[in-house]
């Protein structure tokens, strides 16, 4: 019995330990921010550093006077990769902590899970990760890349500089690679490229034996024709997917690989000598050079206490968020939900990559779109860049159910889903 | 007046005396800065003005620029080859070839390179060295006109081949020509012959050149082609069977390295041990650690990292086995949930530790490099990593057979195992037995950890990966059979990567599972079950 007690005592150390930092016994004079990553699980891999990332902005935030007067308040709780428990997670912090937004989430259907709790509840949610559109909600902030911001472009420089004839379409098994490809499909045969010469594949989530997969493209290459790999390949897959390349002696000046999910710190595990030339779009590198990116990588290294620890896009996703919930609250005079759901729209605020970020009407926000290759010492260098900025566009016009929706979150109109052809609100994904 | 006109004269006919020597270097010099000024677009001229002067000076200044070692000066937009030293560049002046100092980094800017210059440089280095005295420096220059041909340089390839000695280079050499013909205006005659070399020689690459070249290639010349092209993808077929079935050996080998160290805690003893697969994690942590020493301070030893690494992970897996027995499953014999869930809750406590000490992010592991990169077979490509994979976990296989059949050790567990009481009238100390074959279990998962760490990512998640391959493999097989592993293993993998191609590797994974499932219905006990008492006990 002894023994099974102390076992279960382990059980309830754990669980503490995750669930300890929700001590939020504050005042009230502070202003809650709730942070909804996981810290462990699979994907803690990826969100534990936007965890660190949020409360280095309000640790900054509150160092220059916080917020209305007041100081900014972190909590923090952790959904543990599991998706259900994002969702009850969710309502703790909005009914029991009373936190005035949360900026959380990274896979789709995390977020999928928690959408209902802040529509009942009505907060708001910051979401910071590329996603693959098709949605629009009256709570969400939606910080990170639509397709059309980082998938299309990056197919278009292909084209345009590559040459690329030939594509392979690579994802995890999930519902973020299943829609790009699925966009970038349509995209590609609008743009005269014939089906035989689009090879789609997916692979389930941590797949590790790539040999198989890495020969097919190899001879899906050999057709005489420029190849390229359009990777959606998530997490965990993307260190044997690319030491499988490396070792078989896949060049990128022969067959280049540009990915939506490989970003500073997932190549931080990877020794990138053979991967040079190989390719990632993203609306921000660390390597992006100029006095803003700077001075917050000073600053995130000395948070970490860490020189070694690299930004990336999520990171810069949350940093626009965050400075434009600042603004927005500041705009509207109080945290109340509804004024500031008001007050987000239009509002704009500088981003990381030298440029300003805007609040469009479909709560998506304007980016550029940089293309970058990766370089030996595991950065990427930008190879290429949109001339401006791109409006983030949530409902796909290259898809047949959705090219007649629009979304527009300005009252009157305060819908979705619009759709221009019926002239009614609500649709598909209503 | 005088004076000052004739000092003008004298710095006049100074200047004059220098100037031939100038001349000669300014062109180069031009066109080497050329080089920090220009466009990502127009890059590929520049580098074929360069590779057109056919100066020895342009082969380091193309090779800096390839590998991202060429920077401008902002100051003057003079450009130099690099190097790096910390925070500042050591710069070496391109034309003289002498060191000019160091500068800080921010003084100086990257001359920009993408896929396309690097092609460039590769093909413009190719022709420029294929006639450097070093071999090895030929047979690079030959493989990279026959990775990306250019009808311009066939002369320069046909001169090299007429005075190449060296069998393997011209080997190389035959086929870049044969690739650069067809793609030239020679006549139609010659390029037949080029055809009929690509197709004796086969492999993918002339496959690629030759279908490339169908489209554009003259009416008469497109029986040939389309005849070579339809051998070579006979060849090929066959060939790719002969690669599924060494996929599927690489494949069993990682299984058979997972499920090893789970035959014996939970084929041989019956204890479902959960936290099996961050055993394997610690073994490839272990590793990390291993090479962040060398790194720091023995950077020679890098090569050995791994035959260092495999011991210490055999002591660091086993002891935290000997531990967790003592300490926790020594009390749950004879229960088996409870076992499990003990087990399971050890696997996420070891999980977040690591998490909590490591970071969350995947730590990176280096090939050393006996374990880098690939070579043909025929036509087969072999990457090395997964032939010594196999290997190792041959080895590992075949040492602890001899463990457990040929020493007074062994026997000691083969007893225990098999009839506890009795093994304990004879003397021995079924206690330690247990806890030592516990140990024995961890410490081979922690040695299957050192050699996964070199295909797969080196995070906290990484055991969870292999447990349910790990089972599968020991129940498939049949529990408590070393023999059924390693069976088991092999025919797992070799299944998995014959499915892979026509179900893809979602649906095969699904297919492999149903039809495990199946297989137990009809042999629950596996495929080698242990016959006699050992059963009932």
């Amino acid at each position: 019995m002894t023994i099974r007690a102390r076992v279960t005592g382990a059980f309830l150390a754990a669980v503490l330990s995750t669930t300890a930092f929700n001590g939020a016994f504050a005042a009230d004079d502070t202003i809650k921010v709730g942070i909804l990553h996981s810290l462990s699980g699979t994907m803690a891999i990826s969100e534990t550093t936007l965890k660190d990332a949020m409360l280095m902005l309000i640790e900054e935030q509150n160092k220059k006077g916080g917020l209305l007067g007041k100081k900014l308040e972190a909590v923090v709780v952790d959904p543990a990769s599991d998706w259900p428990l994002f969702a009850e997670k969710a309502r703790e912090l909005i009914s029991v902590n009373k936190v005035s937004a949360v900026f959380g989430c990274w896979t789709s259907v995390s977020r999928k899970s928690v959408l209902p709790v802040f529509e009942e509840l009505n907060s708001i949610l910051f979401y910071p990760v590329q996603y693959e559109g098709e949605e629009s909600q009256r709570n969400v902030f939606y910080t990170g890349a639509a397709p059309n911001q980082q998938a299309i472009p990056a197919v278009d420089y292909l084209m345009e500089n590559e040459e690329v004839e030939r594509w392979v379409l690579a994802g995890t098994d999930y519902v973020y690679p299943r829609t790009t490809n699925k966009i970038l499909e349509a995209y590609l045969i609008s743009k005269g490229v014939k089906p035989e010469d689009i090879m789609i594949n997916y692979t389930p989530f941590g797949h590790s034996d790539w040999q198989t997969i890495v020969s097919d493209i190899k001879k899906f290459g050999s057709a005489g024709k420029k190849t390229a790999v359009v990777s959606t390949i998530n997490g965990d897959a993307n260190v044997p997917f690319y030491k499988e390349l490396a070792n078989q002696g896949i060049k990128a000046e022969d067959i280049p690989v540009v990915a939506f999910s490989v970003g500073e710190e997932e190549l931080a595990g990877l020794d990138t000598g053979p991967l040079v030339g190989h390719l990632a779009a993203w609306n921000y590198f660390q390597s992006v050079d100029n006095p803003a990116n700077a001075e917050f990588i000073k600053t995130w290294k000395a948070y970490t206490k860490n020189d070694k620890r690299v930004t990336n896009d999520p990171m810069e996703a949350h940093y626009i968020g965050f400075n434009m919930w600042l603004k927005a609250v500041e705009k509207a005079g109080t945290t109340d939900t509804d004024a500031v759901l008001d007050a987000m729209v239009g509002i704009s605020v500088p981003n990381l990559s030298g440029g300003y970020s805007t609040m469009m009407p479909n709560h998506h926000i304007t980016k550029p779109v940089l293309i970058g290759e990766i370089q030996a010492d595991g950065q990427f260098e930008t190879v290429w860049e949109t001339p401006g900025l791109v409006v983030g566009d949530e409902w796909s016009d290259y898809l047949p159910d959705s090219k007649d929706l629009i979304s527009d979150w300005r009252a009157p109109m305060s819908c979705g889903n619009f759709n221009v052809s019926t002239g009614k609100c609500g649709g598909k994904g209503s | 007046m005088h004076r000052i006109a004739r000092t003008l004269l004298l710095a006049f006919l100074l200047v004059a005396a220098i100037a031939p020597g100038l001349r000669a270097e300014e062109p180069l010099r031009e066109l080497i800065d050329a080089l920090g000024q220009a466009k990502l677009s127009d890059m590929d001229e520049h580098i074929a003005a360069l590779a057109k002067t056919g100066d020895p000076k342009v082969v380091p200044v193309l090779e800096a620029l390839g590998e991202g070692n060429l920077y401008a000066r902002k100051a003057d937009g003079q450009v130099f080859l690099t190097k790096e030293s910390g925070s500042t560049l050591s710069l070496t002046d391109p034309v003289s070839g002498e060191s000019v100092g160091e500068a800080p980094k921010a003084a100086l800017s990257k001359v920009k390179v993408n896929n396309g210059v690097r092609r460039a440089v590769r093909s413009a280095l190719g022709s420029l060295t294929l006639l450097s005295p070093d071999r090895d420096a030929r047979l690079k220059a030959a493989q990279s006109v026959l990775q990306s041909p250019n009808a311009e340089a066939l002369g320069a390839i046909e001169d090299a081949l007429a005075a190449e000695k060296d069998g393997e280079v011209r080997a190389l050499l035959e086929q870049a020509r044969a690739t650069t013909l067809i793609i030239s205006d020679r006549p139609v005659e010659e390029k037949r012959q080029a055809v009929r070399l690509l197709k004796e020689n086969g492999g993918r690459e002339a496959l690629s050149i030759l279908s490339a070249a169908l489209n554009a290639a003259d009416d008469s010349l497109k029986p040939d082609i389309e005849a070579a092209v339809a051998s070579i993808e006979q060849s090929q077929a066959l060939w790719a069977a002969g690669q599924n079935v060494w996929y599927g050996l690489s494949l069993g080998s990682v299984l058979l390295l997972a499920a090893i160290g789970l035959a014996i805690t939970f084929g041989v003893m019956g204890i479902i041990n959960m936290a099996h697969g961050e055993m394997v994690m610690l073994g490839a942590y272990t590793t990390f650690l291993v090479q962040e020493v060398i790194r720091d301070s023995l950077p020679g030893l890098f090569d050995w990292s791994l035959a260092i690494a495999l011991p210490l992970a055999f002591l660091v897996t086993g002891t935290v086995g000997l531990a967790m027995e003592r300490g926790v499953i020594r009390f749950l014999y004879g229960r088996p949930l409870e076992t499990l869930l003990a087990t399971w809750g050890i696997s996420l406590i070891l999980q977040q530790a690591v998490r909590t000490i490591f970071g969350p992010t995947n730590r990176e592991v280096g090939n050393p490099s006996w374990m880098s990169g690939a070579f043909e077979l025929g036509g087969l490509t072999v990457t090395w990593n997964r032939l010594w994979i196999i290997l190792f976990a041959l080895a590992v296989f075949a040492a602890l057979l001899f463990l457990l059949k040929k020493t007074p050790m062994g026997l000691q567990m083969r007893a225990v195992t098999q009839n506890r009481r009795m093994a304990s009238s004879m003397g021995i100390r079924t206690p330690w037995v247990d806890a030592l074959t516990f140990a024995l279990g961890s410490g081979i998962a922690g040695m299957a950890g050192v050699a996964l760490s070199q295909i797969d990512n080196v995070s906290p998640n990484l055991g969870q990966g292999y447990i349910i391959d790990s089972f599968m493999v020991v129940v498939f097989g049949g529990v408590g059979n070393l023999w059924g592993t390693l069976v088991g293993a092999f025919s797992l993998g070799i299944l998995n990567k014959f499915l892979e191609p026509y179900a893809g590797a979602v649906l095969g994974k699904i297919l492999v599972l149903v039809l495990i499932i199946l297989f137990i219905q009809k042999r629950p006990r596996g495929l080698f079950a242990l016959k006699g008492r050992a059963v009932e006990a």
